[in-house]
This record gives structure tokens, C-alpha cells and sequence, in this order.
């Protein structure tokens, strides 16, 4: 299993870079893992974000979509892909250190 | 008296009413049990169908029946739309006014199309040279653009994930390259494939082989995109992150959604209105006498009549089970089986679960098949199109299908490298105290 170390701490990772255990987290992992996918500063914006991503994932045990990021993290779709290149659901879980939202069959 | 009311007449709701009426004749005779089932109008689709429908290959009136004579004798039919479900009162509000009351509660709702939650696409042009083909009426009106499109850029799009018949899509690319081939224009046809997967398919060796597919049949893929608005003027699709894709006639495939009543129905859906359902049990995590099956649910399994075949044979033990005050099981693993036409009389057949992604081998027999498994052949075509038989006169009346269960086999298939295990939901690891207090 791959792994990254942050000031000492061995963290495991599953094969494509998420946090193998979401309670390994806190904002230092989020800022290193933030800089090894081409952000180098995380602003307000992306810390609401991420706390929207790991309240629902705690609470619910599910990612939230795109579209209810966009609804209800205070955060508009537009802004999400601008602040998250690509897929800002899959690279703001992999930020937050939860698990890769399934892509459903 | 037992009330057991079922929502939605579709698949999985007509399969769950007649395995209730067979498992509970005497008690529906003898006026120990009650079974309701409601739907809002009175047509049932073959729902595979409309593939073929924009293509030709089939008419749109060849796929629908009246739902009635689909149903058990032993069941009421109420024709009306639902208004929402008070769990805590256990009652089913009607549109008209009227209340359904049940002990126990089925939802088999479906899920349908939103073409409108996206900006632009209900727009200038819709109906016109922007159709969608879940639906009778896109299906139908689609047929007449293919007929009189003489040319330019074909582009397929799918909005967003979960949809139904997540093959469908590039069946329907595929089968494009096919019709435009007979009609001898296939060079005058640019077809391009936009999605917002990774790839063509999410699981890794059927990902593969469906992307080498489109290549094979020059059919271009715009990956990673996520369809943020449709321009229907100037004919394109603007991405999120502000790619372009120009068409000249686009075949959507809009943002799927769950029934709207379950939107209106306190703490039973997710934000899609895709009920919220034990991925094992099929049992709603809103109250402990409501369950789910088929489209309707949020579990992470295929959106596809298959699935809710399977997922009929585990819910109806699990029915029994809480009538009883027993223990549910978690029977279901998530098993699909899909067959996907590739056009030229070819099609694939694929088999997997929650676990196990697509395998090559033979179906359902091992070595001998007759159908294999993740290869191009015509007997797997002759499947497909066999199966609406099977579906009218096996698969609705809730009778197993011979040889094939509920739960995944691994007999006859090859597994050439390590099986992919993926955590397909962290629900099954975080949630284990719900669900067994039936």
C-alpha cells in the first residue's frame, strides 16, 4: 500500500492518493495533499469546502455530489471547478481525506 | 390485517406484486393480507426498448402495455400520482386527497429524466436537434432526426452519474456507427462520446475494453467531462471548467433524479430523491416497514432491470422475514448482468457486483455458455433481443430465471489478473447498526 509522510507521521493511501483512514487527517495532510494535486494555498473557499465534504461523510457515510456541493456548501458549481480543477467532488474528498466518491454502475 | 402497499408498477414493483401475491395467496384470499399497488398513469414500457426505437429496430407502440394485466388478480390497482409518504404516520398521501395506510411499504418508483436541471438544454433547439432517448416521446422524435440527418457532428452526452442502463450510452454510439454504416453515410458522421467519467465505463477491464471498442469504431471520447450548460443556437456543450463540444444534433442523457414525491416525503430520499436503502437488506434507512427496490433505491448498483430481478428474490425472503419478526438478510450483493449491443447483429455480455468487476468467460454455463462473457458475439445479440420475451413472460411475473441467481457466481469466468476489490460503499463498514431491528 503506498503511503506519505508528513512530519514524520507515516500516512497510508489507497492506489489513486486518498487517505486510507480519514481520522489520519487534519489540515496539514489536506495542505500537502492540496500541493501534490497543483494547489499550492488553500483559501477560505476551499476550507468551506472541505469541512462541507468531511461533515457529510461523517454523518451521512456517503461523498456529497457535485450538486449538493454546489446547493448547499456556500460554494456555486462555476466557482467549485475553479477552485478544484477537473472533478472538484473527487479532488475535494481527496483533500479531505475521505474516501473516493464511487462512480455508480 | 396485513397492508402491504407497493409504489410504482414498473419492473421491479410488478415483480415484487406478483412473488407477494404467489408467496401470500391464501392470506390475500382469506382477507389476511392486503396488497395495494399504486402507479400514476396506466402504461408500462419495456424500458430496454428504447434503444432500438431511434434506430428503427423497433416502434415505440410494440414497447408498452397497460399495467393492469401485468399485476395479480389478488392485487388492487390504484392509477393515481402520489403526493408524499408520512413515515411516522405510516400512510400514503395521494394526490387526490385520498391516504393509503400500511404496515409494511415497498417503494419501486423508478427513477426519470431532468433535462430542465440543466441550463440550456430544454432551450432552444430541444426536440429539434438536442433529444434525449429515456423517454417515449425523445425516443420516438429522435427516430425522424436520425432518419433526416444527413450529416455532421453526432454527439452522445451524459449529464451526470447515477443513470439508468449505464451501458446505454454507448450502446446507442455504438449502434450509431452501425445505422449510419448501412445508410452509407458513416463518413459524412463525426460521432463523439462526452462523458464525465474517466473512461468509458468505471470498472477497470470492461473500461478498457469498451474505450478500444469506441476507438475501433472511430468513435471520438471527451472524458472528465462535466456539462455545466447546452448552447442550443450555436449548437454546443460548454463544460464547467469552460471546454466547448460543438454538435449538429446531440443525444443527451440528462441528469437522472428519483420519483418527485419522495422529495416531498420527510427524511425518506437523498438529494436526488433516490431513497435512502440498505445496499444488502434493500430495507429504507427512514423506518424499519419501508423498503426499496430497483431504480428507486440510492444503493451503488446498476440502475437496470437485472438488478431489481435480483434484488426481488433477496427482498421478498426479506418481506417474509419481517412479517415473521425475524431477522433480515443481507442477501443482495449488487449483481447485474447487462447485455450491451454493439451494433452489426454483435453485442457483449457483462456480469458483476458490488465487489467484482466485469470478467471474460461464458454464461451462464461454464466453458459451454452459450453466451460469453466481455466478447463481441451474434448469440449474445440474439440474447438481447430474446429478452423481451423473457421480460413480458418471466422476468414480470417474478419467476426465477433458470440457471441464474440472485447472488454473483464466479463458475466459468477468468479472472487473468488479481480480482479489483473496491470499497463500493463505506456504508457497509459504518453502518451496521441499523437494519436487523425488524
Amino acid at each position: 500500500m503506498p503511503t506519505m509522510t508528513l512530519n514524520d507521521a507515516v500516512l497510508e493511501l489507497d492506489a489513486e492518493g486518498f487517505l486510507a483512514d480519514a481520522n489520519q487527517w487534519n489540515e496539514g495532510v489536506a495542505e500537502a495533499i492540496a500541493r501534490e494535486n497543483g494547489i499550492p494555498v488553500l483559501t477560505e473557499d476551499h476550507w468551506k469546502v472541505i469541512r462541507y465534504m468531511r461533515d457529510t461523510w461523517f454523518a451521512s457515510g456517503q461523498a456529497p455530489t457535485i450538486r449538493s456541493l454546489g446547493k448547499e456548501s456556500g460554494v456555486d458549481v462555476k466557482t467549485l471547478y475553479k477552485l478544484f480543477p477537473k472533478g472538484p467532488a473527487k479532488l475535494a474528498a481527496k483533500i479531505a481525506g475521505i474516501p473516493k466518491p464511487h462512480g455508480c454502475i | 390485517m396485513q397492508r402491504i402497499v407497493i409504489l410504482g408498477a414498473g419492473t421491479a414493483g410488478t415483480i415484487m406484486a406478483n412473488r407477494i401475491a404467489r408467496e401470500y395467496r391464501r392470506d390475500l384470499a382469506g382477507g389476511g393480507m392486503s396488497l395495494t399497488v399504486v402507479d400514476q398513469d396506466n402504461e408500462h414500457v419495456y424500458q430496454p426498448g428504447l434503444l432500438f426505437v431511434p434506430f428503427g429496430v423497433y416502434q415505440p407502440e410494440e414497447l408498452v402495455r397497460p399495467r393492469r394485466p401485468t399485476l395479480p388478480d389478488a392485487a388492487a390497482y390504484v392509477q393515481c400520482p402520489i403526493d408524499r409518504v408520512e413515515a411516522d404516520a405510516n400512510l400514503v398521501y395521494l394526490e387526490d386527497g385520498r391516504t393509503l395506510p400500511y404496515d409494511l411499504l415497498i417503494v419501486a418508483t423508478g427513477t426519470r429524466v431532468l433535462p430542465e436541471e440543466t441550463e440550456g438544454l430544454t432551450g432552444p433547439g430541444w426536440y429539434e436537434k438536442m433529444f434525449d432517448f429515456y423517454t417515449v416521446e425523445g425516443s420516438t422524435r429522435l427516430a425522424k432526426a436520425l432518419r433526416e440527418f444527413e450529416g455532421g457532428r453526432l454527439v452522445i452526452n451524459v449529464v451526470d452519474m447515477p443513470i439508468k442502463c449505464p451501458v446505454a450510452p454507448l450502446e446507442f454510439a455504438f449502434l450509431s456507427d452501425w445505422y449510419f454504416t448501412q445508410r452509407g453515410i458513416r463518413d459524412k458522421v463525426e460521432i463523439s462520446y462526452a462523458t464525465p467519467l474517466e473512461g468509458a465505463f468505471t470498472k477497470p477491464m470492461c473500461n478498457r475494453h469498451l474505450t478500444h471498442l469506441l476507438t475501433e469504431k472511430g468513435i471520438e471520447m471527451v472524458n472528465d467531462f462535466n456539462t455545466g450548460s447546452v448552447d442550443g443556437k450555436a449548437g454546443k456543450l460548454i463544460s464547467w471548467d469552460e471546454r466547448e463540444v460543438p454538435f449538429d444534433l446531440l443525444v443527451t442523457i440528462p441528469l437522472h433524479g428519483g420519483a418527485a414525491f419522495v422529495g416531498r416525503s420527510p427524511g425518506l430520499g437523498d438529494d436526488l430523491g433516490f431513497v435512502k436503502t440498505h445496499p444488502n437488506t434493500l430495507q429504507a434507512e427512514r423506518a424499519p416497514n419501508i423498503f426499496a427496490i430497483g431504480d428507486a433505491t440510492n444503493v451503488p448498483a446498476s440502475k437496470a432491470g437485472s438488478v431489481a430481478h435480483f434484488e426481488s428474490e433477496v427482498l421478498i425472503e426479506n418481506i417474509k422475514h419481517f412479517l415473521n419478526d425475524e431477522l433480515l438478510e443481507h442477501g443482495f450483493d449488487g449483481h447485474a448482468n447487462c447485455f450491451i449491443e454493439t451494433g452489426f447483429d454483435k453485442a457483449l455480455l457483462i456480469d458483476f457486483n458490488y465487489e467484482v468487476e466485469p470478467l471474460p468467460g461464458k454464461f451462464p454455463l461454464p466453458l459451454v455458455g452459450p453466451m460469453s462473457l466481455m466478447e463481441e458475439t451474434r448469440i449474445n445479440h440474439l440474447g438481447k433481443l430474446a429478452f423481451k420475451w423473457v421480460y413480458w413472460n418471466m422476468l414480470l411475473p417474478g419467476r426465477d430465471i433458470p440457471l441464474v441467481g440472485p447472488q454473483m457466481s464466479m463458475t466459468g469466468k477468468h479472472t487473468p489478473e488479481p480480482v479489483a476489490v473496491t470499497s463500493a460503499n463505506p456504508n457497509l463498514e459504518r453502518h451496521p447498526h441499523a437494519h436487523h431491528d425488524a
